[in-house]
C-alpha cells in the first residue's frame, strides 16, 4: 500500500484492529438510562407520601400535566442526546424534546395562573425554591454522569448540543422525581426556581460534556 | 450476519465486477491474503481516479459491507475501507471550503475518527452519510480553529527574524579571542616586576604568601606591583594611552 498518500496512517490504524461490539440502538440506550432513573426514583419514593401526591395530581390536572411533561422531556431529551451522538443522524433530533418541554412549561404556567385565581392551596416555605434548586442539581449530577458516560461510548460530533440535551434529560428526570416529594402548589417563584435549576444543569453538563469529548 | 450480507452483495455485484465478487467471497471466509488485496486493489483504483465519489446504492452497499467486516476485525477489509474513505473525506473537506494545503489534516482527522467511532456504525443504515457527517464536522472543526487562530494571532516576520536567539552569538568567540590577545600583548609590555605580579596573583590566582615564596619579594612589594600593573593596563586598554 505504499502508493496511497495515507498508507502509513491506514497501516497503523489497521495494525491494532480488534473486533468491536456495535453500539446498541439509541432507543435501547435510552431504555437503559430510564431504568437507572427509575432506580433513583424508587429510592426517593421511599420518602414520598403517595396518598397526598395522588390526591394533588387528581385535584389539579395542570400538575399532572406538568409531571407528565417533565417526564416526557427527560425521555425525549435522552433519546435525542443518544441520536445526536451517532454520526450521520440529523441535528433535527435535537428538537425532539420540545413537545415535552412545551407541555411542562405551559402546564406549570397554567398552575401558576390557577393558584393566582383561586388563592394559595398550600403555601410554600420561604427557603423552598432554593431547596428545589439544590434537589434538582444534586439528583441531576449522577443521572447526567451516567448519561454522559453512555454518550461518550459513541462519537458525538456536536458535543455541545449533545451534552445540552443530556443536561436537559437529567434535569427533567430530577424535576419529575422532585414532584413526588413536592407537597406544594404551583407558584411563579417555584416555577422560576425549577427553570433556573434546569438551566444550571444544562449549562454545567454542556461545559463538562464538551471538555470530556475533547479529551 | 454481516458475512452473509457481504456474500450476497458481492454475488449480486458479480454481474458487473468479477473481481469484486471474488473479493467478497474471500472476505466472507475471513481470508487475509489475496481477497483483501483484491478488494483493496479494486477500491483503490476505483476511488483514486475520482475526487468526488459517485453516490450509488452499490457503492454504499460495498462500503457498508466492508465496514461490517471491519467491525468483525477483518484487517484487509478495514484497509480497503479506509483507502476508499480518504477521497470521500477529501472531497467533502474541499466542498466545505477547506484550503487545499489543509485538506490532508482533515482527511487524517476523519480516518482517526472513523477508527474511534467504528462501533457506532449500524450496517443496516447507509455508510456514506455516516462518513460524510464525520468529514463535515472535522472540516468545520478545522475551519473554526483557523478562524480562532486568525482572530487571536498576528504574524510579524520581522520581529521573528530580529529576535535574539538563546544561544551565544557566533562572533562572541572571536571577540573574546581578540580581547585575550590584546590583554596578553599589554601584559607583555609591562615592566618585569609588574608582569610577574600579574601572572602570579591574577592569572594563576596564587596567594600573596605563595607568590612571595616563589619570587623572594615581600607581600607589600607584590601588592604595589600588582596595583601599578592594573593601573597601567587600564590606561593602555581602556583609555588607549601609554603606560
Amino acid at each position: 500500500m505504499p502508493d496511497h498518500p495515507y498508507a502509513a496512517l491506514i497501516e497503523q490504524l489497521s495494525g491494532d484492529l480488534r473486533p468491536v461490539r456495535r453500539l446498541a440502538a439509541p432507543w435501547r440506550r435510552t431504555v437503559v438510562w430510564c431504568g437507572a432513573v427509575l432506580w433513583v426514583a424508587a429510592i426517593i419514593a421511599l420518602f414520598a407520601d403517595f396518598g397526598p401526591l395522588w390526591h394533588r395530581l387528581m385535584a389539579a390536572p395542570d400538575m399532572m400535566l406538568a409531571f407528565a411533561g417533565a417526564a416526557l422531556t427527560a425521555v425525549l431529551a435522552a433519546l435525542a442526546a443518544f441520536m445526536t451522538s451517532v454520526p450521520g443522524r440529523s441535528a433535527w433530533w435535537a428538537a425532539l424534546p420540545l413537545p415535552g418541554l412545551a407541555v411542562w412549561l405551559s402546564a406549570g404556567t397554567a398552575g401558576c395562573l390557577r393558584t393566582e385565581a383561586i388563592g394559595w392551596t398550600q403555601p410554600e416555605a420561604p427557603m423552598h425554591p432554593m431547596a428545589c434548586i439544590y434537589f434538582i442539581v444534586l439528583v441531576s449530577a449522577p443521572l447526567s454522569g451516567l448519561l454522559m458516560w453512555q454518550i461518550l461510548r459513541a462519537c458525538p460530533l456536536r458535543p455541545a448540543l449533545t451534552a445540552s440535551l443530556a443536561g436537559l434529560a437529567s434535569a427533567g428526570a430530577a424535576a419529575t422525581i422532585l414532584a413526588m416529594i413536592h407537597p406544594f402548589d404551583a407558584t411563579y417563584t417555584d416555577l422560576l426556581a425549577h427553570l433556573a435549576a434546569v438551566g444550571v444543569v444544562v449549562m454545567a453538563v454542556r461545559f463538562a460534556g464538551r471538555k470530556a469529548v475533547r479529551k | 450476519m454481516h458475512a452473509r450480507q457481504i456474500e450476497s452483495m458481492f454475488f449480486f455485484e458479480k454481474k458487473n465486477q468479477k473481481t469484486f465478487a471474488t473479493c467478497g467471497k474471500r472476505l466472507d471466509s475471513g481470508g487475509q491474503s489475496g481477497a483483501a488485496g483484491q478488494a483493496q486493489k479494486f477500491f483503490g483504483s476505483f476511488f483514486q481516479k475520482r475526487t468526488s465519489l459517485p453516490v450509488t446504492e452499490t457503492t454504499d452497499g460495498a462500503l457498508s459491507a466492508l465496514m461490517a467486516a471491519s467491525q468483525a476485525g477483518n484487517r484487509r477489509a478495514y484497509q480497503a475501507l479506509l483507502r476508499a474513505a480518504a477521497p470521500v473525506a477529501a472531497a467533502t473537506a474541499r466542498r466545505m471550503g477547506v484550503k487545499p494545503d489543509r485538506v490532508d489534516d482533515v482527511v487524517q482527522d476523519v480516518l482517526l475518527t472513523v477508527h474511534r467511532a467504528r462501533a457506532t456504525y449500524d450496517p443496516m443504515r447507509p455508510f456514506l452519510p455516516w462518513l460524510r457527517a464525520i468529514a463535515q464536522r472535522r472540516a468545520i472543526d478545522l475551519l473554526r480553529s483557523q478562524f480562532r487562530t486568525a482572530a487571536r494571532e498576528v504574524a510579524d516576520d520581522n520581529a521573528y527574524l530580529n529576535h535574539p536567539g538563546a544561544e551565544p552569538d557566533a562572533d562572541a568567540g572571536l571577540d573574546r579571542a581578540d580581547q585575550a590577545r590584546l590583554l596578553a600583548d599589554a601584559i607583555a609590555l609591562l615592566p618585569p616586576g609588574q608582569r610577574q605580579a600579574v601572572e602570579l596573583l591574577a592569572l594563576r590566582e596564587q596567594s600573596l604568601e605563595e607568590a612571595a615564596g616563589l619570587t623572594g619579594r615581600s607581600k607589600v612589594a607584590l601588592k604595589v606591583n600588582l596595583h601599578r600593573a592594573i593601573q597601567a593596563l587600564r590606561t593602555r586598554l581602556v583609555e588607549g594611552g601609554d603606560a
